[in-house]
């Protein structure tokens, strides 16, 4: 056990840290988190993307994939080490790319031809072009093999076009997306797993519609995606017919090492405004009810951290990484919310302002508290996860299902 | 960086695991549990003396192997697996740590070679009653070499050779080093929530006393000692934490309720999700304290605090849930559960409760803030 950086990991934290200081943004895009982004910002936007391209000439964009493919080449400590330094000097604008490169991106590279995976994947990596996920529907967003949406095959011929019809939701950034990858239902005969298929899709297709949704937190960041007769070739698609489902663990699986980011509130932030607030006993910080769970906090948030770190060293052992990483989301979501409540309450009266001119952090702790159950749901809600746990690492029954053998066309379904 | 056991330290474990497996049977513990004259365990103490574990961390001039403390912390995981009924923390974590800590060369001279050879019990005296103690309270008193006092409990004070009691000499705290053999000691075996490990009120009535480290410092000392120990206190409280899991585990898939394996239902599968949850994150701060332990870092204090809380916050958690797991088969004494669940509230008291923990985890994250 060695928490120290070993003579390589210095030498690159020196290079990245000499790197970033001659070529971080001066006005940095304020996106870092998916979800966060408030209204679409086409200035932010565009900053992001420069500081996207620039990371990518320096070799710091996905610094773990191969640099065939215009990735670093490095390590996931290396990863980790730039990420670290990147969010000392405050870079930000990840929260565009993380579902793209994140999850949309590797699905592509792990199931695309060679041709298509040229055609995408530097893009994508200079934050040229941005995805999204289409996967949720109205009718199943944790049960996302419930897909409904219809892709038709348009005669007989072996590379016949696909039309697809139906509707999509909840789509993160599918208002500014250049590209998606989404899953359809190809066989309602067959029980749901097994009637899927994936395909990456042009969001500007003639008969895709995008129309934002109004989020609780007040932006709108999510959306409806209605398909009319949206026509596509055949060799968009992403895996074999009807083998969607497979497809789409891949994207999962990346989602729940995407997801999850930390929104920046944290015990010290909370430390920070209770130091800063007066009771009639001193400062709030004095509180000992408050300074109990300051510490549990601590104890979350650095348990957290090390955990990742136990994922990296798996990870540059040859190990693959244990579901620890699903315990992260579960965590920093809950906790966000609690925190940002406490912080709420300890500003008392005043804590019901949200106007960023006057609420402490300017209403950071405000923003926080409308966000965080966004976060809570977002890749897979807390219960999913505990599901994921309980089934997939500890190894519990799964739950008893009444939709397995039947055909998808006469499963029963609510609202 | 590299974050977990090293291959050497895994073996280590390994090993551990079937020596205990095999020497340290819920039988094993179960005899010291039922029977009210036994306070330990002494052929599984001669046992583990016999491995090297008590001499694990103490440097081979002392005749100790010389490993880390993570080759330490690495045979705590496994104590605290089986509830090992040994006086090893108060030997190991306590008294040899204090004495590596603030012995003078003559004090470690005499005293580490008989830990390492498994020849010499330790304990470690703060506490005078009921509440946290404070330096300010502190009653017991040095004199021209003699101790005057009561400490009140003492956890293995009942089969203990040498305890380092803290106490106040015209006015200041210090450590000292008390030959508990000697005159002037009375012992009172304490009945206590974990039968399985000995605990006394020990009174001393002009006993003895040889200063451990500088005048004035005890109540540092004995701080700096716990830091140490709440470490590796936090492995055995994670070896513990995890065993429960597995318990309550392999009772949600033998069992059956309404037709089907308990381990089906969700309010089951997401209770033990949870105690997974608290489980690994406990287990990360607890290798950040080892690191930190090892290391001799500045961090150690703020490591220390923080494996402590989790771990103890863990092992409560899995303990008890382990028990409600186990439905009325949990409440039976014939049941291991109530085991853990008691072994929970032992370590988590020890070496002074969560919520002390927790307030120095915070002064000190105000200082490291203010600075
Ligand atoms: C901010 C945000 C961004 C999002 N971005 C995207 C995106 O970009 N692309 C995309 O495809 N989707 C996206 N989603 C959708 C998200 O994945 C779904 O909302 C989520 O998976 C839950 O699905 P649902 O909304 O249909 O709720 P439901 O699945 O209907 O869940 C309702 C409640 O039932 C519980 N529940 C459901 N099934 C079970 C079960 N088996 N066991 C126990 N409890 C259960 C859930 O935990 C929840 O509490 C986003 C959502 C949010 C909030």
């Amino acid at each position: 056990m060695d928490f120290t950086d070993s003579p390589e990991e210095v030498a690159y934290r020196t290079k990245a840290r000499a790197w970033l200081e001659a070529n971080a943004p001066k006005h940095p895009s304020t996106a870092s988190v998916i979800g966060e982004e408030g209204a679409l910002d086409l200035d932010d936007m565009a900053r992001a993307k420069a500081w996207q391209a620039k990371k990518a000439q320096g070799g710091y964009a996905q610094i773990t994939w191969p640099k065939e493919w215009g990735g670093g080449g490095g390590t996931p400590i290396e990863s980790v080490i730039f990420g670290q330094e990147e969010a000392k000097v405050g870079a930000g604008g990840g929260g565009y790319f993380q579902i793209g490169l994140g999850m949309c991106v590797p699905t592509v590279m792990a199931f695309a031809d060679d041709a298509t995976k040229q055609r995408f994947v530097g893009p994508a990596l200079r934050g040229e072009e941005i995805w999204c996920q289409l996967f949720s529907e109205p009718g199943g967003g944790s049960d996302v093999a419930a897909a409904s949406t219809r892709a038709i095959r348009d005669g007989d011929a072996k590379d016949a076009d696909w039309v697809i019809n139906g509707q999509k939701v909840w789509t993160s950034g599918a208002h500014y997306a250049d590209f998606g990858i989404v899953i359809v239902r190809t066989n309602p005969e067959a029980p749901k797993h097994k009637g899927l298929t994936m395909f990456w899709i042009d969001m500007k297709s003639p008969g895709i519609e995008v129309k934002p949704i109004h989020q609780m937190s007040g932006g709108s960041n999510f959306n409806e995606v209605y398909f009319t007769d949206v026509r596509v070739p055949d060799s968009q698609r992403l895996g074999a017919i009807d083998d969607g489902w497979k497809v789409s663990l891949v994207t999962l699986m990346n989602e729940r090492l995407a997801v999850g980011g930390g929104s920046g509130l944290d015990y010290s932030t909370i430390m920070k405004l209770a130091r800063s607030l007066q009771t009639s006993t001193g400062s709030a910080l004095s509180d000992q009810a408050f300074r109990q769970k300051l510490a549990d906090w601590y104890v979350q948030s650095e348990g957290l951290k090390f955990t990742r770190f136990r994922t990296m060293t798996a990870l540059s052992r040859g190990q693959t990484p244990g579901p620890e990483s699903s315990i992260g989301k579960i965590i920093a979501a809950g906790q966000l919310q609690d925190l940002a409540n406490a912080a709420v309450e300890m500003e008392d009266q005043f804590g019901i302002i949200d106007d960023p001119a006057m609420a402490p952090l300017a209403a950071a702790f405000q923003g926080g508290l409308l966000s965080a159950p966004g976060l809570r749901i977002a890749g897979g809600t807390d219960e999913i996860l505990k599901n994921i746990i309980a089934e997939r690492v500890l190894g519990l029954p799964g739950d008893i299902r009444v939709d397995k053998d039947v055909a998808f066309k006469d499963m029963p379904r609510g609202r | 960086m590299n974050f977990d056991y090293s291959d050497d330290q895994k073996f280590l474990k390994t090993e551990a695991r079937k020596f205990l497996d095999a020497a340290c049977t819920p039988a094993v513990v179960r005899g010291v549990l039922d029977d009210p004259a036994r306070s330990y365990d002494e052929p599984l103490w001669r046992r583990i003396a016999e491995q090297g574990w008590l001499g694990a961390a103490i440097p081979e001039q002392y005749n100790g192997l010389g490993l880390g403390r993570i080759e330490l912390c690495a045979i705590a995981e496994e104590l605290g697996r089986v509830c090992a009924p040994v006086p090893f923390a108060s030997t190991v974590y306590f008294l040899a740590e204090a004495l590596m800590l603030a012995g003078s060369d003559e004090q470690k001279a005499k005293l580490l070679p008989k830990i390492a050879a498994g020849e010499l019990i330790g304990a470690f005296a703060t506490s005078e009653g009921p509440g946290a103690y404070s330096e300010a309270g502190i009653q017991a008193r040095v004199e021209g070499g003699k101790l005057t006092g009561v400490k009140v409990p003492v956890t293995d004070g009942d089969v203990a050779d040498y305890a380092v009691v803290l106490a106040k000499e015209a006015g200041r705290s210090g450590l000292y080093l008390v030959d508990l053999s000697g005159a002037g000691v009375t012992r009172e075996t304490l009945k206590t929530l974990d039968p399985t490990r000995g605990v006394a009120k020990l009174t001393f009535a002009g006993a003895a006393a040889e200063r451990l480290g500088p005048a004035g410092e005890g109540a540092a000392l004995a701080e700096a000692v716990m830091d140490r120990a709440a470490v590796l206190l936090a492995f055995e409280q994670l070896g513990g934490a995890d065993r429960s899991l597995e318990m309550a585990k392999s009772y949600a898939l033998e069992r059956f309720a309404f037709g089907r394996q308990i381990g089906s239902y969700q309010a089951i599968k997401h209770k033990l999700a949870d105690i997974y949850v608290k489980n690994e994150l406990a287990r990360s701060n607890a290798y950040y304290g080892a690191w930190a332990l090892n290391a001799g870092a500045a961090e150690l204090p703020v490591a220390a605090s923080a494996a402590r809380v989790a771990a103890s916050e863990a092992f409560w958690f899995a303990s008890k849930e382990n028990i409600q797991t186990h439905g009325g088969m949990g409440f039976t004494w014939e049941v291991d559960a109530h085991l853990y669940y008691r072994r929970s509230r032992q370590l988590a008291l020890v070496a002074g409760a969560p919520a002390v923990w927790k307030e120095r985890l915070v002064s000190q994250l105000e200082r490291r803030n203010a600075a």
